[in-house]
């Protein structure tokens, strides 16, 4: 396992995954022990004859529709390589209810075809429940602990008004299933993680593994550090007023569904009245009864407007609300590995022994502490982007979505 | 058909003035003074424009106005004014009277209620009316001096009296049923119409917030910054766009309120036919029953039993020179009775012969006008979907090049 990595099919990534990473040692044995098994493919950087962007923050030009799934798309700087290089796909659909005597849940169908070799087959399709979800995600974050993982949709359902077996319900949370598997499908190096091979293929002992799961033990507290590199609190900072930020946004936007929707049912009582004095008159009947209807339309449009934010705004900001949480405690762990390089340190400063070099275990430190500080860079720089192209998506649907409601007005 | 004043005369309600005066109990008061302004069309050949004569009244001159011409026409549908208080308010209006945009919303009412009695082809003719617009000085005693204050107060009392008639026209009837419905229907309209514009100011206002937030957040962005912010901008223009549409729709409201007032006109138009039926049914009766007593004397039979009948048999019958008395003073009487039953007929015909042809002027109006006001209504919710329109595609644009 120390020597060589998992052997990748022979398509398109091969190329990238062949280069070494920017900050390894000469030796690739240490590589392999220090850092996750399969090399961040983040890897331009020493590329001299790359071009050179992303980290950058430079935006990858890309006319393809702003989710997840183009995501390699957009890391790929060759311009020979395109969409049909991927090699897997998942799908999430398909919800049923399942009762049993000690409790009732729903299972999603999750669909997978691939050419990967560490595959068996070129097709599966397994059940899952959100647990497994649960159990996929907690297990990525132990085995990946430098790199984001995606959130998952809310475990419990929050004021306990909403129904969990409700069509709506089962419905948003299908959808945020299905962008969590397809964000990791797209990830250069969580796609081919052990756990995540055996959550798409396991038919049998599923249920058993993630009822065992242990849940991963958040890093609390802060962790005391000589100097945080100012990007990474800079970083923590963006977070934070992002996160808040994004809360009021979904705040106002709760607020506009609430009056739209006071406002529709005052346009409900509205437009019958016309029809009442309609019916007084005689030349006036017909203009009456006009308005009327025109504004028996304007509630139908109204409707659907508010439905659709509801159903596809929302859930999107607050998938990034979770994003941001989780990817502050990935920034606390790396504070935790750069806690314990510094203490190693200091320890080997304070022996003052005559060492001709410093120990290996802190030079591995040393090593974590840079890799994950590059991983970390990385994931961020493409988390930006992603989000980035996401809200420009999101909000255009927003105006779309109302310029709709306008046009549909108006037009009656 | 007549020249009306409304040809020969441009009359306009320009102005509106806060005055503090003494009232008639001689209490310090602050009201609005309308200064009215007129002038007599010329013939274009002239070519010379003739002066602008003017002169300031305030609200309770029209009402005293519309009174007399009520009580002086009681078969015409008589324009009304605008609302005294202001009614049918959502929250950001205020109901305050010295509010300028309620006085500048009265201040065209006033010029609306004069344009439409001077093209009235009977009340323009009316010389109060025009003295209202021309003197300034004593058109008040004049008004009074008309006596018809004794008749105003009649009316009041029997507007509001029951009674029954035994053989009403039919059309009045439905006419008067009508103007009930009309005047409920349009009311619970305006009811309706001012809390669907309070929902849509909360509407519109909370957009403001993402403005806000908007600019906050492209603070903390990169490439998203510029966007984001002008995004933002567009979000306050939509916030902002509300206030305007709102106030359009209050004219088109204020055209309603007109009709509902002018529904109560109508009623008062019915109420005096069947008070007038009324009065008929009751001299008819009258008449009848003093030719039956007559007779009654006359022949010495009782045909209907009557209490002086009964005392007179209790007490004695009466002389026949006493009888003869009688018998002379009830013919007069019914002398009298039938001229005034001639009379009170014929003005009953008249009534509503002209009250039917104004009611005919007034429908052909009322629809006319209603038709005019649904369809600009129409039109401004047109134009505020297309400018809705416009904003979120502006904001689009914004987004498009985060």
């Amino acid at each position: 396992a120390a020597s060589a990595p998992k052997p990748l099919p022979s398509s398109g990534p091969k190329s990238l995954r062949e280069m070494p990473h920017p900050l390894a040692t000469s030796s690739s044995e240490e590589m392999g022990l220090a850092l996750t098994p399969s090399p961040d493919l983040l890897l331009p950087r020493s590329i001299a004859d790359k071009d050179l962007s992303l980290p950058n923050g430079t935006p990858v030009d890309t006319s393809s529709p702003a989710s997840s799934s183009s995501l390699l798309n957009r890391l790929q700087l060759d311009d020979d390589l395109d969409v049909e290089t991927r090699d897997l796909f998942v799908t999430v659909d398909d919800p049923k209810k399942h009762v049993c005597t000690m409790e009732t849940y729903i299972t999603y169908r999750v669909t997978t075809k691939t050419t990967r070799a560490e595959f068996d087959l070129p097709e599966y399709s397994v059940r899952r429940r959100y647990q497994d979800f649960d159990w996929l995600r907690n297990k990525l974050e132990e085995s990946q602990p430098t790199h984001l993982i995606p959130p998952l949709p809310e475990k419990f359902v929050v004021k306990g008004v909403v129904d969990r077996f409700s069509e709506e319900f089962v419905e948003t949370r299908r959808k945020a299933l299905d962008k969590f598997l397809k964000r990791i499908t797209d990830h250069p190096v969580l796609s081919f993680n052990e756990h995540f091979n055996v959550f798409l293929t396991a038919k049998q002992g599923m249920a058993l593994l993630s009822k065992m799961g242990e849940s991963v033990k958040y890093v609390t507290g802060g962790y005391k550090l000589r100097s945080r590199p100012l990007e990474f609190a800079a970083i923590g900072d963006y977070l934070d007023t992002f996160s808040l930020k994004l809360g009021t946004i979904d705040r106002i936007a709760q607020r506009i569904i609430k009056e739209q929707l006071e406002y529709l049912v005052e346009l409900r009582e509205y437009g019958p009245v016309y029809s009442t004095w309609g019916g007084l008159e005689v030349e006036l009947s017909e203009p009456l009864e006009g308005v009327s209807a025109c504004i028996g339309n304007c509630c139908t449009a109204l409707e659907e407007l508010s439905e659709d934010m509801t159903e596809d705004f929302l859930p999107v900001l607050r998938e990034y609300i979770l994003y941001a949480e989780s990817m502050k405690n990935v920034l606390k762990k790396r504070d935790q590995v750069q806690a314990e390089y510094e203490a190693k340190l200091e320890a080997v400063a304070l022996k003052r022994e005559d060492r001709p070099k410093v120990p290996t275990d802190v030079e591995k430190c040393q090593d974590r502490v840079e890799c994950f500080n590059a991983d970390l860079k990385a994931d961020m720089e493409r988390w930006q982007n992603n989000k980035r192209q996401d809200f420009r998506q999101l909000l255009m649907g927003m105006a779309d979505k109302n310029i709709q409601y306008y046009e549909k007005v108006c037009f009656t | 058909m007549e020249d009306c004043l409304a040809k020969k005369m441009e009359i306009t309600v320009s102005e509106a003035e806060k005055r503090t005066g003494r009232n008639a109990m001689n209490i310090q008061e602050t009201y609005t003074a309308y200064l009215i302004e007129t002038r007599a069309v010329e013939s274009q050949s002239e070519g010379q424009c003739a002066p602008v004569e003017s002169l300031w009244r305030r609200y309770s001159e029209f009402e005293l106005l519309r009174n007399y011409l009520s009580v002086t026409y009681p078969h015409i549908v008589v324009p009304p004014l605008p609302e005294k208080r202001a009614d049918f308010v959502w929250h950001k209006l205020s109901a305050d009277n010295m509010d300028p945009d309620f006085v500048e919303r009265r201040r065209i009412g006033l010029e609306n209620f004069l344009l439409r009695v001077a093209s009235h082809p009977v009340l323009c003719q009316d010389k109060i009316f025009y003295a209202f617009l021309t003197q300034e000085g004593g058109w008040k005693e004049m008004v009074n001096e008309t006596g018809f204050q004794l008749k105003a107060d009649s009316r009041l009392k029997a507007l509001n009296a029951t009674f029954r008639v035994k053989n009403p026209d039919k059309r009045f009837t439905e006419l008067k049923h009508y103007s009930d419905e009309l005047q409920s229907v349009i009311s619970h309209l305006l009811r309706v119409r001012a809390r669907v514009a309070d929902r849509l100011y909360g509407v519109y206002k909370v957009h403001g917030n993402y403005g806000r937030v908007f600019s906050e957040w492209s603070a903390i962005e990169k490439e998203m910054g510029d966007g984001l912010q002008s995004a933002g901008h567009h979000m306050d223009v939509y916030a902002a766009s509300i206030d305007d549409i709102l106030e359009e729709e209050e004219h088109y409201a204020d055209q309603l309120k007109e009709y509902l007032f002018y529904a109560e006109a109508l009623r008062a138009v019915c109420r005096k036919h069947e008070l007038m039926q009324y009065d008929l049914e009751m001299a008819a009766q009258d008449l009848t029953s003093k030719k039956q007593q007559c007779e009654e004397l006359a022949t010495g039979t009782v045909r209907t039993f009557s209490l002086k009948g009964m005392t007179s048999k209790l007490f004695g019958q009466e002389t026949p020179e006493q009888r003869e008395a009688k018998i002379k003073v009830l013919e007069e009487q019914i002398q009298e009775g039938e001229e005034q039953l001639k009379s009170k007929n014929l003005e009953g015909r008249d009534f509503v012969k002209s009250a039917w042809a104004d009611i005919e002027r007034f429908k052909e109006q009322k629809n006319h006008d209603l038709k005019e006001a649904l369809i600009s209504y129409a039109v401004m919710q047109i134009s505020m979907c297309k400018k809705g329109i416009q904003v979120w595609t502006n904001a689009k644009e914004c987004f498009s090049k985060m």
